[in-house]
């Protein structure tokens, strides 16, 4: 196949940006997106030029790194990772426009690459269970519905890559939020503190900047993993809850001291 | 240099309890005053970073990934195996302890292997209280299977994403820290060298991905949990950025690299479909429970299967050969990695592949789908299908799959002491980064219990020793060492820059890794390995001189971090050769065509290679010096491994 590529190329954070546009030959339709990117690397190297840079690590659809706007859409055009998209999906001669996610809490660190540390950050404000190593009881003392683990796995197998970001056109990061506070609300072991977990993440997904859910549902629609927009309506529920429970209307600050 | 693995006295059962009660303490107030780093954020590295943390340590946690979240560890797929025995179907500690050993061929540790064992229970409940949402049963407690050889269902799992779900509970738990302050974490930072003061590891050198800034960083001691070297291979399972540089840069240092040669070659990979191919990926091995594996008996259907003039459904029964079930009827397609790999080689050596390379054989799931349906095939292993579907766009319920071996895991790595210290006195190395608990080959759902373990439960013990006995003063990162080290990897950044030649770094890691797979994978013989080494000291001068690089230092640039690993891989890629040429026997994944048994399977010589082969680096240009640790068996009697 022959196609068009219009990338997205910015030296750095500082840098404005603009599209440049490539052509490349001899793309096999079992090349991965990826693959094709190596390629046209590989081309620009020998031409002394910059490659694209663009992040990708494990390649089977896991780790969550590969990103990707492609063609207006998270991942491209099919429901998956970009490394699991395939140049199958595209036709010989199409022009494929490639652009960063684009959402503020997530600035461009070059070309194709941006930050997502805030996703790190909103983790950090309390999506755990506090337990320290060791002290745990035997595994089976804690009997759980086998229909509830299947639910709270399915909402814990998000990837954090953030397409849910990319595609809301608030850049909410409602779904990846609601998927580990439904995970761990869904537990036993996370029950004790629920209400605290879900008060902090919220918090922190506002002082990151990410918008709010206006339940489009393009999260959903888009989500390599098809994690559901329930958890959103369960997300919302916990924090209801948590506002009817004396010990959040504390202020934060208090309760990041005490935890 | 004098190997002293440190091994407790007393019984097998009792050697761990003992230890920790022998080791030294840290006192709680005085942990704070001692500096831990941790390289590598995956299973070993969070969960060692998060304990250290808890029990009061300054830790700073390093990956090269734009979050901890992202370690390989994640795209484990099997599952995790722990003794508990709640299938009441015979398992035990030493059950575990003793299949560990076994399936190893006899090329570990007993102590080691017994304390991974027993810990393994541990891990289960601890990862059970962090919210890993493990695979249950009706009544509500945890589902088992069997896994990867083992004749017990001791397999913990989570559907097909069971590493994944162990790395969100550790990464979580190492959240919890940064967010405490007990752990400074930072992402997209590559360590570039080990900093060894007066005789002890005393801090790293790293370069910022984004910003190219070099710096130093010190503590009181330094974990790698940086991950095996599969990559040597360029094709692989792993990661594309998993790499063995750490470790190379610590052997440099002065830790001893053991038992290099020693990779595990998983048997259910998708194959190669062009020289584009980045990677490989797996197939989980629970497949193999229900897949039947077969090629054509003759040369000529094969071809024609190849040719696509005959549709593997139509050849009949009479003219398939299920060599696995043939050759080794009590396992079948549940043989260990190491046979299943090997047979798949035979058989396409023999002309006897399909796939459109020939290198490939089929894992057929006809059968079960008759004998089940459809629908329970789906329920068990729908996720796979659909991966394998998408990757290679063919549809397994209808045709069959083709597999073939990939590098996968390796055994070899820093050689490490009983407490996990390498040959550099506070310089510990954790999870597959060493080389201590799988022997010569690896069995399913076993490298994340060693991940776990060792980052949960015996590094935070075993590195209390160390510091107890270490002054509370810091080294300043002025210290001449700490420049030295800077300047020396400014150095080599400036020289790989400079290089204004005509290949890419991709272009010669293929060629590198094409050699490695040649004549130093599946199969080796002496002849192919002094070829091989020939070949990469060739090739690693020219990497050196006909280097075409893009770029500067000061910003992001994937190039050059490329272009710094493979540099490491060159130089590992001949000690792993050295290695391979020395042991004048099959064990496990080193399987040496000089020595076999009349029937082909791997002839181990214990009388003169029961020992761990940890090189020693003498300089460039030097031949490594080896040294011996003699393994000795006091529990269990070296067998034969049959699977007939």
């Amino acid at each position: 196949m022959k196609l068009t590529l219009k990338i997205w190329r910015q030296k750095n954070a500082n840098d404005k940006g603009r599209f440049v546009t490539y052509q490349v030959d001899d793309v096999s339709p079992d090349m991965s997106f990826l693959e094709m990117l190596d390629v046209l690397n590989e081309s620009l190297i020998h031409k002394g030029e910059d490659p694209v840079a663009f992040d990708h690590d494990c390649r089977e659809g896991i780790c969550g790194m590969c990103s990707l706007y492609i063609n207006g859409k998270p991942h491209g055009p099919e429901q998956t990772t970009t490394c699991q998209l395939h140049m199958r999906s595209f036709k010989d001669g199409d022009t494929i426009v490639i652009e960063p996610w684009r959402a503020k809490p997530f600035p461009v660190v070059k070309d194709l690459v941006v930050d997502r540390s805030a996703f790190d950050r909103i983790i950090q404000a309390g999506g755990y269970i506090s337990v320290n190593t060791g002290s745990a009881q035997d595994a089976n003392n804690i009997p759980i519905p086998k229909d509830k683990a299947s639910e709270a796995f399915d909402a814990a197998t998000c990837i954090g890559c953030g397409a849910c970001v990319a595609a809301c056109k608030n850049a909410s990061a409602m779904l990846f939020v609601a998927a580990k506070v439904s995970h761990l609300a869904l537990l036993p072991q996370g029950d004790p503190e629920r209400a605290i977990r879900v008060s902090k993440m919220i918090a922190q997904m506002d002082a990151e900047g990410f918008g709010a859910c206006t339940n489009t549902g393009a999260c959903e629609a888009e989500c390599p993993k098809g994690i559901s927009v329930k958890n959103i309506a369960r997300l919302n529920r916990e924090y209801l809850r948590a506002k009817f429970i004396e010990e959040v209307d504390k202020p934060l600050e208090e309760l990041a001291e005490e935890n | 240099m004098k190997l002293d693995a440190k091994i407790p006295e007393g019984p097998l059962a009792e050697k761990w309890e003992r230890h920790k009660f022998n080791i030294k303490l840290v006192n709680p107030a005085n942990k704070r005053k001692y500096d831990i780093i941790v390289v590598g954020t995956g299973l070993a590295g969070a969960s060692a970073a998060a304990t250290l943390a808890e029990l009061g340590y300054n830790v700073k946690a390093f990956c090269f990934q734009d979050s901890p979240r992202r370690a390989h560890s994640i795209a484990a797929q099997g599952g995790i195996n722990a003794a508990k025995n709640y299938q009441g179907d015979g398992d035990s500690i030493f059950r575990l302890f003793y299949d560990t050993i076994k399936g190893g061929d006899y090329r570990s540790r007993e102590a080691n292997v017994y304390r991974l064992a027993q810990l393994s229970v541990n891990i289960i409940d601890q990862a059970v209280a962090q919210g890993v949402p493990f695979a249950r049963e009706y009544g509500g407690l945890l589902a088992n299977r069997s896994f990867g050889g083992a004749q017990v269902s001791r397999t913990f799992y989570a559907k097909g994403q069971t590493g994944q779900q162990l790395l969100l509970g550790a990464y979580s738990a190492l959240m919890r820290q940064v967010a405490a302050g007990k752990v400074q974490m930072f992402p997209r930072t590559e360590l570039l060298d080990v900093v060894v003061i007066d005789g002890k590891a005393r801090g790293i050198v790293t370069r910022n991905l984004i910003t190219g800034k070099i710096e130093s960083h010190s503590a009181h001691a330094v974990v790698l949990a940086t991950g095996g070297y599969g990559n040597v291979f360029y094709l692989s399972t792993n990661a594309m950025g998993s790499n063995g540089s750490a470790a190379w840069r610590a052997y440099k240092k002065g830790a001893c690299f053991a038992n290099p040669c020693f990779t595990q070659i998983h048997p259910t990979c998708i194959p190669v479909s062009g020289h584009y191919q980045s990677k490989l990926t797996l197939m989980s091995e629970s497949l193999r429970n229900d897949g039947r594996v077969w090629v054509p008996k003759t040369v000529e259907d094969a071809e024609k299967i190849r040719r696509g003039e005959l549709h593997p459904n139509d050849l009949p029964e009479d003219r398939r050969d299920y060599y696995l079930e043939r050759k080794y009827p009590s396992f079948g397609n549940l043989v260990p990695r190491d046979v299943a790999s090997r047979n798949a080689k035979y058989v396409c050596d023999e002309g006897r592949g399909v796939g459109s390379t020939g290198l490939a054989v089929f894992l057929d799931f006809r059968d079960a789908i008759k004998r089940d349906g459809r629908a329970v095939i789906e329920a068990k292993y729908g996720n796979l299908f659909d991966m394998y579907m998408r990757i290679t766009g063919e549809n397994p319920y209808e045709v069959p799959m083709k597999i073939y071996p990939a590098v996968h895991y390796t055994m070899g790595g820093l050689w490490v002491d009983y407490n996990l210290m390498t040959t550099i006195p506070g310089l510990y190395a954790i999870g597959e980064c060493n080389f201590s608990d799988h022997g010569a080959n690896r069995l399913g759902a076993s490298a994340l219990m060693q991940g776990l373990a060792d980052g949960y439960f015996i590094l935070p013990y075993t590195i209390g020793d160390y510091l107890a006995g270490m002054p509370y003063e810091k080294v300043p990162t002025t210290h001449p060492a700490f420049k030295d080290a800077e300047r020396e990897v400014e150095n080599r950044i400036k020289k790989l820059l400079s290089s204004n030649g005509k290949r890419t770094v991709d272009e010669f890691h293929r060629e590198l890794g094409k050699i490695m797979w040649d004549y130093c994978g599946m199969s080796r013989n002496a002849e192919g390995l002094m070829k091989a080494r020939e070949m990469v000291v060739k090739l690693r001068e020219e990497f050196w001189s006909d280097l075409k690089m893009t770029g500067v230092n000061e910003e992001f640039n994937q190039t050059l971090e490329k272009a710094l690993r493979v540099a490491d891989f060159f130089e590992l890629a001949e000690l792993m050769i050295v290695d391979a040429l020395h042991r004048n026997e099959s064990c496990g994944g080193h399987f040496r065509e000089e020595y076999q048994t009349p029937d082909g399977e791997a002839l181990r010589n214990d009388e003169e290679y029961a020992y761990v082969a940890a090189w020693q680096y003498t300089g460039d240009g030097n031949e490594p010096v080896l040294h011996k640790e003699p393994l000795v068996f006091e529990n269990v009697k070296l067998t034969q491994r049959s699977y007939k």
